[in-house]
């Protein structure tokens, strides 16, 4: 318990440091746009095969569970489409995004520390943990929830092209499900959440990868362990986002 | 110059730096020398504030380094150049972008003037047409140059070189140490190396600190260092069968 807040404050102390006032912003605008092209750009085919595939597994799903002549199909589309914005498209994907980006980002920091790039940059005078770290969290926090849009259209598309292809329910009732009862709040409570994740998702394991130690070795284990408490910190927030935003 | 006065630096307990107290002369290539883990790394990082140390200060010429917070030590981090061990170099960028980097950080140049002084560096450390390479696309030496010609690219009034020539044969070390011998005396820079290749004390060092256990055990020059009467730093010092017969003929009048 002792070391789970003596974690928590280093966190926050590093957070102090990466939102202290930039050096120079013309380079910090080159910085986010490179890692908007690493860590948001280069996981679109990611987020897009797992989104169509969920979709129309969702969709075949809802249909064989949902075989009643009681129940109006259109509901399978609703369903499909409840499912991928509420839930889908910002929690689980921000799950995937935790494995692909974090490990990427907390091997990437780690190998900085621990080649000495980052005490080169300290030497410098830079502030190595603004200049490392919030392009990184500036670039997640608004190309996530962009990703998180893409992946609720996917998936539908995904649900109606295997309602198409194996005619286990009408395309037409799909799309009408798909607009019934409609609330564009549920677009804008997904879009906060994913933002949140990406600000976890990016802090979290940029502070693993920042005070790792050692070896490559270390490098692993701090890309993993950033993994894992990233997940689990979304998961916390996941369930305090709901209860605030929706409830 | 470089003062250090009476550092002491421990780890959990472990003292690493014992009362350590030298001098280190403006416009000379300074040497700190002694075996893998006699502290002399962590003495370097201490004086370029990378560890900060125990107790003891540090002075660059009139400044004292250890009172400064890390705001106030930016306008001396802006004279410091430091090579290190493995190059670190960033990884992300190629060689003319990790040349600039301090560049774009530190100046208002034009990209126009930046690129011309990255043009130079590199020209300096014979590197003309590397600019576009990665990291990763370098042999040893060269990475070692690189961080030469980024180390250089603010003219730096105090240069730190944590063993340079690690990792590399002979012949390019000897290249590393002349380039860094000759950009000490071409720009008057206070150069501080780390090092315990007993080939750079004999062909750059003019001033020597050696270390050992984390205390300092002996200075001089490099010509004081092959008849000093230091039983410690000879056993360092005459380590290799090369210095043994050099030490010899010295004796021998030859």
């Amino acid at each position: 318990m002792l070391k789970i807040l003596e974690q928590i404050g280093r966190y926050t102390l590093l957070m102090g440091k990466v939102f202290s006032r930039p050096e120079k912003m013309s380079i910090y605008r080159r910085r986010i746009v490179r890692e908007m092209e690493a860590l948001g750009l280069d996981s679109i085919g990611l987020t897009a095969i797992i989104s169509v595939f969920i979709g129309a597994v969702i969709t075949l799903q809802m249909s064989i569970n949902l075989e009643s002549p009681f129940i109006p199909q259109y509901l399978i589309g609703y369903a499909t489409r409840e499912t991928m914005i509420l839930e889908f498209s910002s929690t689980v994907v921000a799950l995937i995004l935790a494995g692909k980006v974090g490990s990427s980002i907390a091997s990437e920091i780690g190998t900085m520390r621990i080649t000495e790039q980052i005490d080169a940059l300290e030497i410098m005078g830079v502030n190595s943990a603004s200049y490392l770290i919030l392009p990184k969290i500036v670039a997640t926090v608004f190309f996530f929830p962009f990703l998180a849009i893409l992946s609720i259209l996917i998936g539908i598309a995904g649900g109606y092209a295997i309602s198409v292809l194996t005619g286990i329910m009408i395309p037409d009732d799909y799309i009408e499900g798909l607009l019934y009862d409609f609330r564009p709040y549920s677009i804008v409570y997904t879009l906060i959440k994913m933002a949140f994740f990406a600000f976890i998702i990016t802090s979290i394991s940029a502070f693993f990868g920042y005070y790792a130690k050692g070896n490559s070795l270390e490098v692993g284990t701090a890309s993993t362990r950033a993994v894992v408490a990233s997940s689990i910190v979304i998961m916390i927030f996941n369930l305090i986002l709901t209860q605030i935003l929706l409830i | 110059m470089i003062t250090a006065e009476h550092i002491s630096k421990s780890f959990e307990g472990h003292t690493v730096l014992d009362d350590i107290s030298a001098e280190f002369e403006t416009g000379k290539t300074n040497l700190i020398i002694g075996k893998s883990g006699s502290g002399k790394t962590v003495l370097l990082k201490s004086l370029v504030g990378l560890h900060p140390v125990d107790s003891g200060t540090i002075r660059y010429d009139d400044t004292d380094f250890t009172a400064l917070g890390f705001r106030e030590r930016k306008a001396i981090r802006r004279d410091i150049g430091m090579i290190f061990q493995g190059g670190a170099l960033l990884d992300s960028s190629t060689v003319a972008e990790n040349v600039q980097l301090p560049l774009d950080l530190f100046t208002e140049q034009s990209e126009e003037e930046k690129r011309a002084r990255v043009e130079f560096c590199l020209q300096r450390v014979r590197l003309r047409n590397a600019g576009g390479l990665y990291p990763a696309e370098l042999s040893g030496g060269m990475i070692k140059r690189v961080a030469i010609a980024r180390a250089i690219v603010l003219n730096p009034k105090y240069l730190f070189c944590d063993e340079p020539n690690s990792g590399l044969d002979p012949q390019t070390s000897i290249v590393i140490d002349n380039l860094i011998h000759e950009i000490t005396h071409e720009y008057g820079i206070t150069t501080i190396i780390n090092t315990h290749d007993m080939n750079s004390v004999m062909e750059i060092g003019e001033k020597i600190v050696y270390i050992h256990e984390g205390r300092k055990w002996w200075e001089g020059t490099k010509d004081d260092i092959l008849q000093a009467d230091n039983p410690e730093l000879n056993a360092f010092v005459f380590a290799s069968a090369m210095a043994k017969r050099a030490r010899a003929n010295v004796f021998s009048g030859r």
